[in-house]
């Protein structure tokens, strides 16, 4: 059995992908290569794990303000996550995507909500609207 | 939350006339939306991180405000750069990423911005005043424009400072409103030594304790000595916005909104307080960087960039002596020209220092080798070095960083740490 979850949709739109749920709060600019789209902060419990695809779910962000800049790169690469789940609005992430849409290229859903549910292994799938369906873990 | 725009504003948002403008207000808009402001409020200043180099997009943007007509509305700072202008042999990247670079910085002073070229603005002259509202990027800067000026920014990201400085107003939420100003947690300091609050490295390192346990709550600090110095306060801030998304902090006693820990925390109770430990120090420090044995390969002084009294307190520390590593010092012009002017620049140069400006050794390839140990007394290095250059780093004050680069290899002061 599936869950489903309303979440507020920050930047709307429809994604599916596998869940990858950080196990603590990231800096994407010197955490996450924008050409891989693999988390290389030498610290942080995820690192090597690629975001590119992913239903990337965040604890929060933390850190450098640049974390937009790779959001775009990350986006212009198509190394992006397939959608971001948020468990904190913030304007970092999301405002590297809403300057990908004025540049004319793909944006991302980027989607609010509470985060205990998501485990990494599951299914998401987000609708419009921000539904998202949750499938059991592997 | 339903934003409520001005007409002018919202005529902005679709002015073919001015398509830069335009895209800026838009964006604008779009980030107030889902911070949930009300309205947008107006900025006097703003200090812009988005001149630097990630990646092509970044170009693209800045150069479709330019090709749009925009111009900036408010007095803008630029934060370091990918290139060292007046000595572009010392950013070893490729042509395209030269080309490039250079192309996002151009952009920027078209769209009127000033070419300060540094993470520090707040010691070249952009002071707002106390209360004022301004748009800032770069983490450091942030923190420092909200707790020691007591402005009032929020934490701007790359490209929406600058849209905000295009079009002169801002989301009114988060640290633009008085009531979220407010200190929430209590870092108490009172059981460390006296010795140790003296000690500089102690600043990033305190940093790095309050960025941990704060996340984005505000925090105060009591216990410290009412004169820390100004460049203490900036390492502070700078090691607190890397390990967490610390926008502002209050210092009892010294910080403007803070003269006493009722005040910072708007009479309220705080939510936690927390008695740092020398042990939870000593772990911080670790934390920052151990290092490989006594391995060292270079030192890296000036996250944010090193003031003019950072930069004679070194010399004093080097006195007749030469160093046996190189040692990078990342500044902005305002230092370079006033330490030219009496002959320091040169004198340190023959020691083996290399002046690294309008950039650093963390946001662009400048650094040697790809591996390596690098030695700082800056906690954002420390956080830094390892994803941004390769270097493992290692975490000294600025007495062991210099006593390090003329021995080559890494000593440190341990027993002030106990």
């Amino acid at each position: 059995m599936g869950l489903t979850l309303q979440a507020e949709a920050i930047i709307d739109g429809a994604a599916a992908g596998p869940v990858l749920r950080l196990a603590e709060p990231i800096s994407f600019w010197g955490g996450v290569d924008p050409l891989s789209g693999k988390i290389i902060q030498p610290t942080h419990p995820d690192c090597g794990v690629s975001i590119a695809g992913k239903v990337l779910v965040l604890p929060g962000t933390i850190g450098s303000s640049s974390s937009s800049a790779i959001m775009l790169e990350l986006i212009r690469e198509g190394m992006a996550p397939a959608a971001i789940i948020l468990s904190k609005a913030d304007a970092i992430l999301a405002l590297g995507a809403v300057v990908a849409g004025e540049l004319e290229l793909p944006m991302l859903p980027v989607l609010r909500c509470d985060i205990d549910a998501f485990e990494t292994g599951q299914w998401a799938e987000i609708a419009e609207g921000g539904i998202i369906r949750l499938g059991e873990a592997d | 939350m339903v934003l409520h725009l001005t007409e002018i504003e919202r005529a902005w948002a679709t002015d073919d006339a001015s398509a830069g403008r335009a895209m800026a207000m838009r964006i604008v808009t779009r980030a107030a939306e889902f911070l949930g402001a009300e309205n947008l409020i107006k900025i006097t200043s703003a200090h812009i991180d988005s001149c630097l180099y990630h990646g092509d997009g970044g170009v693209y943007f800045a150069e479709k405000l330019v090709e749009g007509g925009a111009g900036i509305m408010v007095p803008a700072t630029l934060n370091a750069g990918a290139l060292d202008l007046g000595n572009p042999g010392v950013i070893a990247a490729d042509a395209h990423y030269r080309d490039m670079a250079r192309r996002q910085m151009d952009a920027y002073l078209v769209l009127g911005c000033q070419p300060t070229w540094t993470c520090a603005p707040y010691q070249a002259g952009h002071r707002p005043a106390l209360g004022a509202q301004v748009a800032w990027g770069e983490s450091n800067a942030i923190a420092f424009v909200n707790s020691v000026l007591g402005a009032r920014s929020e934490r701007y990201g790359d490209f929406l400072d600058i849209c905000c400085a295009v079009t002169g107003c801002a989301p009114d939420v988060g640290l633009h409103r008085t009531e979220n100003r407010r200190a929430r947690l209590v870092l108490d300091v009172s059981d460390l030594s006296p010795a140790l609050c003296r000690l500089d490295a102690f600043y990033p390192v305190l940093g790095a304790i309050l960025g941990r346990e704060a996340g984005d709550l505000v925090g105060v600090i009591t216990g410290l000595p009412s004169d820390i110095s100004e460049d203490r306060l900036k390492a502070l801030g700078a090691a607190a916005a890397s390990t967490g998304a610390v926008g502002l902090f209050h210092v009892a006693g010294v910080t403007p909104e803070a003269a006493t820990v009722s005040d910072a925390l708007q009479g309220h109770e705080p939510e936690a307080t927390i008695n740092v430990t020398v042990e939870m120090v000593r772990a911080a420090r670790d934390g920052l960087g151990a290092g490989i044995g006594d391995q060292l390969d270079c030192i890296a002084l000036g996250s944010p960039h090193f003031s003019e009294p950072e930069t004679r307190e070194l010399a004093r520390l080097a006195a007749d002596e030469t160093f046996r590593v190189p040692v990078y010092v990342c500044t902005g012009r305002h230092v370079i020209d006033a330490i030219a002017a009496d002959g320091l620049k040169e004198i340190l140069e023959a020691r083996g220092v290399i002046f690294v400006i309008d950039t650093c050794v963390v946001v662009t390839p400048i650094l040697k080798d790809i591996s390596g140990v690098l030695m700082t007394n800056s906690g954002k290095f420390a956080h830094y070095a390892k994803p941004n250059t390769g270097y493992t780093p290692v975490f000294g004050s600025l007495a062991d960083c210099v006593k390090s680069a003329v021995v080559g290899h890494v000593v440190r002061e341990e027993a002030i740490w106990a």
